[in-house]
């Protein structure tokens, strides 16, 4: 494969439950440290069931924007920009013209601006209020993120979001790559964004049954479900050949990226839908089993995805599973719906880059229809040359990305 | 039937595949009757509603095919918990 046709990754940038930069969500999680803790954020949350959620800290957002500037933007893609901002940054790289123009924004977010949605239903619904904010509508709406960043940074291709749930933000990173290595663009600025903890969202998700009480515990034993996140993530991809002419740090490569269907259940897993989206993104970026070293698992933490995952490793990797490295980051930064893809897909690339999997934290022991190893609650020096990011979303839609260590 | 049993059975009624099970009996198991788990929330959903009452579940932890074997037990939870509201 010549240069041209090769994808690497030159900026990466988060916002995360771990911190609000790169630097920091990396450094925590080679720590295994927790970003689970009680709910700030909904406003009525003494009434709420579920009392943990993984939120974003400490955010200020005057930090980033004017004041007038936010009655533009709902927390979702407040996120979107600063994850994107610092992403670009890192790549320094410059939208002039005509690369600007060539450059695609693509955002996944699994609901969208769900604070915009809970506050304008509070107002017309039980404060019986007769407006809502003028900007309501464009605040909410699910391309919103991939809108500010591109106005924000100045980035004039193709630009929309993806929303498949907690597949999104993979959906958004593999479309890019596959539009990259295509020719059709010269770069693209993708990932995904959430910010969904929310008095009505928690409330949903209350309703589903699924949700842990303190700890998310994916593959363990006595796990009791996810625990919901918020967050985003962004990274700027390039061919390798224009990388390499403007001396660009690359920081990894894509490799490959598969998708596929259910066609089942709305929200139980499926082993055929999982097995051939592996399949999928090891045949597009011509690896074989023998070349990966570590999975950043989907890994919720539910009793039912987190043993599904593991026949799904099985049935791909065949004997080889044994010596896979697998580990879920959601133990530390929780569900982050359409932002995980891209959260775990920056954990991955770093896990590579510094040779370290981020470990599994919260687990308690082996269940017996989990048996492989899950790098429980520390993490481990390991050589990666190749590795895959798995999502699974509701509604039965996959999405797994391949990535290669450059060389 | 009381009116507990009679509307728990209907309310299960509801999520089993009626052709196989034209009339509901509470020595029925619940295994026989193929409840998913996602049938099961939806039906826990109603009993709630149905009743003013919470039940606690986690569909991780809690098992309704194993936890109750048969439509009557069901019956029975939820009478306790109606008892304990009055």
């Amino acid at each position: 494969m010549n240069d041209v046709n090769r994808v690497v990754v030159t900026g990466l940038g988060t916002i995360t439950p771990l911190g609000h930069t790169v630097a920091a969500y990396w450094a925590n999680l080679k720590q295994g440290v927790s970003g689970l803790g009680p709910i700030t954020l909904a406003a009525t949350s003494e009434e709420l069931n579920q009392k943990v959620a993984a939120e974003v800290k400490d955010f200020d957002p005057l930090k980033y924007f004017e004041e007038r500037e936010l009655s533009t933007l709902d927390r979702v893609s407040q996120f979107a920009v600063v994850a994107a901002r610092e992403a670009i940054a890192q790549a320094a790289i410059s939208f002039d013209m005509p690369l600007s123009l060539r450059t695609a924004t693509i955002i996944g977010t699994g609901v969208g601006g769900q604070n915009t949605l809970d506050e304008s239903f509070r107002r017309v619904y039980l404060e019986k209020r007769t407006r809502v904010f003028p900007l309501t509508i464009p605040k909410l709406m699910a391309n919103a993120p991939a809108s500010q960043i591109s106005m924000h940074c100045g980035l004039r291709g193709p630009a929309f979001a993806v929303a498949s749930a907690c597949a999104s933000a993979t959906h958004a990173i593999g479309l890019a790559f596959h539009m990259v290595r295509s020719g059709q663009i010269d770069c693209a600025v993708a990932g995904g964004t959430e910010a969904c903890i929310t008095f009505g969202t928690l409330r949903g998700w209350e309703a589903m049954r699924v949700m842990a009480p303190d700890a998310c515990r994916p593959f363990s034993k006595d796990r009791k479900g996810l625990i919901l996140g918020e967050g985003a993530a962004a990274l700027v991809l390039e061919p390798l050949d224009r990388a390499r002419a403007r001396g660009a740090e690359i920081l990894g490569e894509i490799a490959g990226f598969g998708m596929s269907a259910d066609a089942a259940d709305l929200t139980a897993p499926d082993l055929g839908g999982m097995t051939r989206a592996m399949e999928g993104a090891l045949a597009d970026g011509k690896l074989e089993v023998q070349d990966i070293q570590y999975i950043n698992a989907h890994g919720t933490g539910t009793a039912a995805n987190d043993v599904a995952e593991t026949l799904a490793l099985h049935r791909v990797f065949g004997e080889h599973a044994g010596k896979l490295a697998v580990s879920s980051t959601k133990s530390m930064i929780g569900h982050a719906l359409g932002a995980a893809g891209a959260l775990e897909l920056v954990a991955t690339l770093l896990a590579m880059r510094d040779a370290i999997v981020p470990p599994t934290i919260g687990y308690l022991g082996p269940d017996p229809a989990c048996d492989l190893d899950y790098v429980p609650n520390e993490a481990r020096a390991l050589a990666i040359d190749a590795a895959l990011s798995n999502s699974f979303a509701f509604g039965g839609l996959n999405a797994v990305l391949a990535v290669k260590k450059f060389s | 039937m009381t009116d507990v049993t009679s509307d728990v059975v209907a309310i299960i009624a509801k999520k089993v595949r009626v052709e196989n099970h034209p009339k509901i009996e509470l020595t029925d198991r619940l295994e026989a009757l193929g409840l998913e788990s996602l049938d099961a929330v939806e039906m826990i959903f109603d009993l709630e509603e149905k009743f003013d009452i919470e039940i606690p579940y986690n569909a991780n932890t809690n098992n309704p095919r194993t936890e109750f074997d048969t439509v009557g037990d069901v019956v029975k939870s939820i009478q306790k918990l109606v008892d304990k509201k009055s």
